[in-house]
């Protein structure tokens, strides 16, 4: 293998086709995801331990800045979601033509987006 | 001769079977959270401990989370051997990563019995 052969990463340049759209954000949101547990595990004390920190989350949930994690986490969750049923249903062998991979990419990122704005507007 | 470095992968197949077994069950866990919360008229303090204070739920909570934390392994070590290059970076965030979700087993236990 020549190894000096060239290489064009430039990354600015490089127009991800759908499903490689749903892919990286696959990752993203899983990152996002695993560095928000920390938090979501002591939401989940708060609202267990007494009547005092379940109402003093409560109190903390209404800040702004915790309404924009709490939606961002909602987005991270759907997509991870969504984009990791598609997995499974091409694993099964569903979708597995270019256009249907194109077509249910589409699906997952506006299912995760109409879901998000759904509950973002029922918890407002 | 292949090249083996000690923070690379092992068992790729079975850790993409747990992967996508993990996912079925928390899919499935997430899914029921969701509609016991919907099915409730009220959903306030009383009615979310008590839905926790049951040791079946209590239980599946736990292996729910288990196979969460398993499946975030597998998920950030992908992510990690993809774009971190130094195998010494790499073995340090590996290190971090493991304790990390080590200790979210201890304090998951302690949140689930400790309420």
């Amino acid at each position: 293998m020549n190894k000096k052969r060239p290489k064009f990463l430039a990354l600015h340049q490089i127009k991800l086709p759908l499903p490689g759209m749903v892919s990286i954000l696959h990752r993203i949101s899983g990152a996002l995801l695993f560095l928000a547990l920390p938090l979501l595990l002591w939401m989940l004390q708060c609202s267990l331990r007494s009547i005092e920190t379940y109402t003093e989350l409560v109190d903390n949930l209404q800040h702004p800045a915790s309404k924009i994690f709490l939606l961002l986490v909602l987005w991270a969750f759907l997509h991870h979601f969504c984009a990791g049923i598609r997995y499974l249903a091409i694993d099964l062998q569903f979708a597995s033509s270019l256009a249907r991979a194109r077509s249910s990419s589409r699906w997952v990122l506006a299912v995760s987006l109409a879901l998000m704005v759904t509950v973002g507007v029922w918890l407002w | 001769m292949v090249d083996r470095i000690v923070t690379g992968a092992h068992y790729g197949l079975r850790d993409w079977l747990i992967q996508r077994v993990s996912a079925v069950i928390m899919a499935l866990y997430a899914l029921f959270i969701v509609g016991y919360a919907l099915y409730q008229p009220h959903l306030d303090y009383d009615s979310w401990t008590r839905m926790f204070s049951s040791n079946v739920l209590r239980s599946f909570t736990l292996l729910v989370l288990l196979a969460l934390y398993y499946h975030a392994w597998i998920g950030v070590r992908d992510i990690v051997m993809d774009y971190v290059k130094p195998a010494g970076v790499r073995l340090a965030i590996h290190v971090v990563v493991i304790l990390a979700l080590l200790l979210y087993v201890i304090w998951s236990v302690q949140i689930l019995w400790g309420m």
